[in-house]
């Protein structure tokens, strides 16, 4: 019996080194140029309130889709949330809030204190639709065209010149 | 000149270092005393490294550019105190004082344990001088902070300023006392299993050493958290930031290390555990330092990554795991504990479970997404709502524990007078209601924290008046085990009333909440030595009280690098913190403010440092016992 669990304590330690080392060869850096001009993803999303779903339909509709993973314990979410409200009032954008691993009253109240800048709003509380869109941290956002492509992913908060970033793409239209 | 002085300096230790483990293993098969010259070469070790620092400090304080890590991380118009900060501010830098720590505790632990059989002593120092050279070669080989750079750059290209702080000037020495403190009892512990050396007297060679690094780890774990709250303008102070919890995941094994060292003592029990422990806590740290400086895993904490470095501590760190439990597999011997349920000694191995535990769960959250990134190329997240589900429920139970645990008798237990827990749980329900009744209510869970701190708090007070009249106190464990209760409770506390509120604001706008007004007064631009701020001046008035508060939040713009930083203003008193941050919005007359009533504050940063004077007591009695 003492032998098992010595070689297990010693497969398990060797499994931890070794996946430390594979890390160690990835491209450590989060890239997601990979990402972009590629299609959305399939996705169904549940909405916020629990009504209805969203799916990439929601999407084709619209001339331009920002797609913003946030959550209410999320601080950086708070930093980036004026440039969304601005965003909110631009024309050819709508706004996908997909609320992330959270809980619905605290993020009711992110929202009621904030503003809502959200056109549309859904929720993934285990986070695991986020995954399909390369989301390892929040705040993120993506935005999308009308053909469905990822046209830009923004990693961290959104700033100014990511706000000006995206109204210049919107208005090339 | 400096670059050529410290890289001899770095030789001459790597020789040093080898002529310890030359003699050392030479003395080893000597009848008598341990040999004078291994003292001296000690002593000289740490002396040399020491003047290697300094070297190091003088490039930054002279600007020598010449040297790409005072080029990187300094700047001539930087103020003095940073300069100086900055020589551990960055990776090369920090590593020398790794080195340092390394040889002073090195040297120490020889001087100060004279009373331990010789070939012991030894094996630590061989041991301890086989850490050292792998850390020089790791500094001489790959992070050299006295390479040189060609041409010379003019100019340096400055320091992160949000690391331009006092609180982050000493966060990192402190810390590394803690961790690379650890790495002591780490080499006492093989030696102790290649020497058989299993007595009780083992647990006193290393005891203060642990509680040493543990004094240390929480002061800088502290110190850490105090800095993330008043810079990172976010209002809380702990993030279960990747790099927040490698820090935290040694001091848990730290804490279970010097209760289980209190039970080998006393009743030559748990020697095994004791020595996994020694080894957990510095493989620990050493994990911690890889996961950090490989860049593996993201985080606020900004070292700059480069994969040569992961591989080398990759390579050390495997070296030591696998070198520990080979050793340990090869000695360990099956120990039957007979112990009593109801037992100090069951009691301080439950301790050790909840320590294990938190330890695992921070842990897998720490590490869980560097799995599933490489087994499934999914980059995943595991944010607070993990750590705060699966932590705090368990810290009720916990706390109980810690309440019952010191007032049990050793070997055999029986607990007289089980109405007086009655009637402190009674008492502590009560003060629970009494907050709801008065304040406002809050969630079950928040009930149940605060119950039990208070349930801990007011047992530990009433064995203090118990022992006091006995002439029996223990001041330390009294004070550590009260000064956690209040922790907990403060924390609970804070977190139930605190206040947030955030509003777009622009000159002369009053904003109303609560009993509150906020009016942003006007606005003021200064021009600094290193950078420009725009400051605030915001009037918080409690209409109740009429009391009237300024606060003055900064945006500051720093020339070299160019950034943009939000500087929080923080009214502290110690019933409560104001906390102010301000940031502008662009293109607009509006100023985005979020503004906190966070309560007892500074009792949270006060009842982390009883714990450590609780910890100083013990250290200070057990010197004068010994």
């Amino acid at each position: 019996m003492q032998k098992i669990i010595k070689i297990i304590i010693s497969i398990v330690f060797l499994f931890v080194i070794g996946i430390f080392y594979i890390s160690l060869t990835r491209d450590t850096n989060y890239n997601t140029s990979s990402l972009i001009n590629k299609e959305t993803p399939e996705f169904k999303i549940i909405s916020f309130d629990n009504t209805n779903f969203y799916t990439k339909d929601d999407i084709k509709k619209n001339n331009y889709t920002l797609i913003n993973f946030w959550a209410s314990w999320c601080a950086p979410c708070k930093i980036e949330h004026p440039i969304l409200m601005k965003l909110s009032q631009t024309k050819n954008l709508v706004i996908l809030g997909i609320n992330f691993k959270d809980k619905e009253t605290q993020a009711k109240t992110f929202l009621s204190e904030l503003g809502n800048p959200y056109d549309l709003l859904a929720k993934d509380k285990n986070g695991k639709h986020s995954v399909k869109f390369g989301i390892y941290g929040i705040p993120e956002s993506i935005l999308i065209n009308k053909e469905l492509m990822i046209i830009k992913k923004f990693v961290g908060p959104l700033s100014v010149d990511d706000y000006n970033n995206i109204i210049e793409i919107i208005e090339q239209l | 000149m400096l670059s050529n002085l410290g890289n001899i300096l770095l030789f001459l230790n790597v020789i040093l270092s080898l002529s310890i483990i030359y003699t050392a293993n030479r003395n080893l098969r000597i009848s008598g005393e341990v040999d004078k010259n291994i003292f001296q070469l000690s002593l000289i070790q740490s002396t040399s490294i020491i003047i290697c620092f300094f070297v190091l400090i003088a490039a930054f304080v002279v600007s020598d550019f010449s040297l790409i890590t005072v080029y990187q991380n300094s700047h001539s118009l930087k103020p003095l105190f940073y300069k100086i900060a900055g020589t551990w501010g960055n990776h090369e830098g920090s590593l020398l004082l790794w080195a340092i720590i390394l040889s002073i505790f090195s040297f120490l632990f020889l001087v100060y344990n004279k009373n331990h059989p010789k070939k012991f002593r030894l094996l630590t120092l061989i041991i301890q001088n086989i850490l050292i050279l792998g850390f020089l070669f790791f500094i001489l080989f790959n992070s050299n902070p006295f390479s040189r750079i060609s041409p010379v750059p003019s100019e340096g290209l400055g320091l992160n300023p949000i690391l331009q702080d006092p609180a982050l000037a000493i966060h990192p020495p402190l810390l590394y006392v803690g961790f690379v403190g650890a790495s002591i009892y780490f080499s006492a512990a093989i030696a102790s299993l290649i020497t058989n050396y299993s007595e009780r007297s083992f647990s006193l060679s290393i005891k203060n050493w642990v509680l040493i690094s543990w004094c240390f780890q929480t002061l800088g774990i502290l110190v850490g958290s105090i800095w993330a709250y008043y810079e990172l303008g976010w209002g809380g102070f702990w993030f279960w930031d990747p790099v927040e919890n490698a820090s935290l995941l040694p001091w848990f094994a730290m804490t279970a290390l010097f209760h289980s060292l209190i039970v080998f003592e006393r009743r030559n029990l748990f020697y095994f555990w004791v020595i996994i422990l020694c080894l957990i806590t510095f493989t620990l740290s050493v994990t911690g330092t890889f996961l950090v400086r490989s860049g593996i895993l993201n985080s606020v904490h900004t070292f700059a990554s480069d994969p040569t470095r992961g591989v080398y501590i990759l390579l050390f760190l495997s070296l030591m795991i696998f070198s520990s439990i080979f050793l340990l597999f090869t000695k360990y011997k099956k120990e039957n504990y007979d112990l009593n349920q109801n037992s100090k000694e069951t009691f301080i191995l439950v301790n050790n479970w909840f320590m294990m535990f938190y330890l695992i769960t921070v842990l897998l959250g720490t590490i869980y997404p560097i799995f599933t990134d490489a087994l499934t190329g999914n980059k995943i997240s595991v944010g607070p709502p993990f750590y705060n589900a699966i932590i705090f429920p368990v810290v009720v139970v916990f706390l109980v524990f810690m309440a019952l645990g010191p007032k049990a008798k050793w070997i055999k237990n029986k607990f007289e007078n089980i109405r007086i827990y009655l009637l402190i749980l009674t008492g502590a329900i009560g003060l629970n209601l009494a907050i709801i009744f008065f304040f406002k209510s809050y969630s079950l869970l928040s009930n149940f924290i605060i119950i039990s701190a208070t349930f801990l708090i007011i047992s530990s007070l009433m064995d203090a008046a118990k022992a006091f009249k006995k002439n029996k106190l223990d001041f330390a464990r009294i004070i550590s085990h009260t000064s956690f209760g209040f922790l907990v409770l403060f924390i609970g506390l804070n977190d139930i009333f605190s206040v947030e509120k955030d509003y777009n604001i622009k000159i002369g706008e009053t904003k109303r909440f609560e009993n509150y007004s906020i009016q942003l007064q006007n606005l003021d631009l200064k021009n600094y030595k290193n950078y420009q701020a725009v400051i605030g001046k915001l009037e918080i008035k409690n209409i109740n009280s009429n009391q009237t508060n300024i606060l003055n939040p900064e945006i500051r713009i720093y020339d070299k690098p160019k950034t943009l930083t939000y500087e929080a203003a923080i009214k502290t008193s110690l019933i409560k913190d104001y906390y102010l941050t301000m940031s502008n919005i662009d293109r607009s007359d509006y100023y985005n403010i979020k503004f906190q009533k966070k309560p007892l504050m500074a009792w949270i940063w006060i009842s982390v440092i009883m714990i450590v004077v609780g910890g100083s007591i013990r250290l200070f009695s057990n010197a004068k016992n010994n």
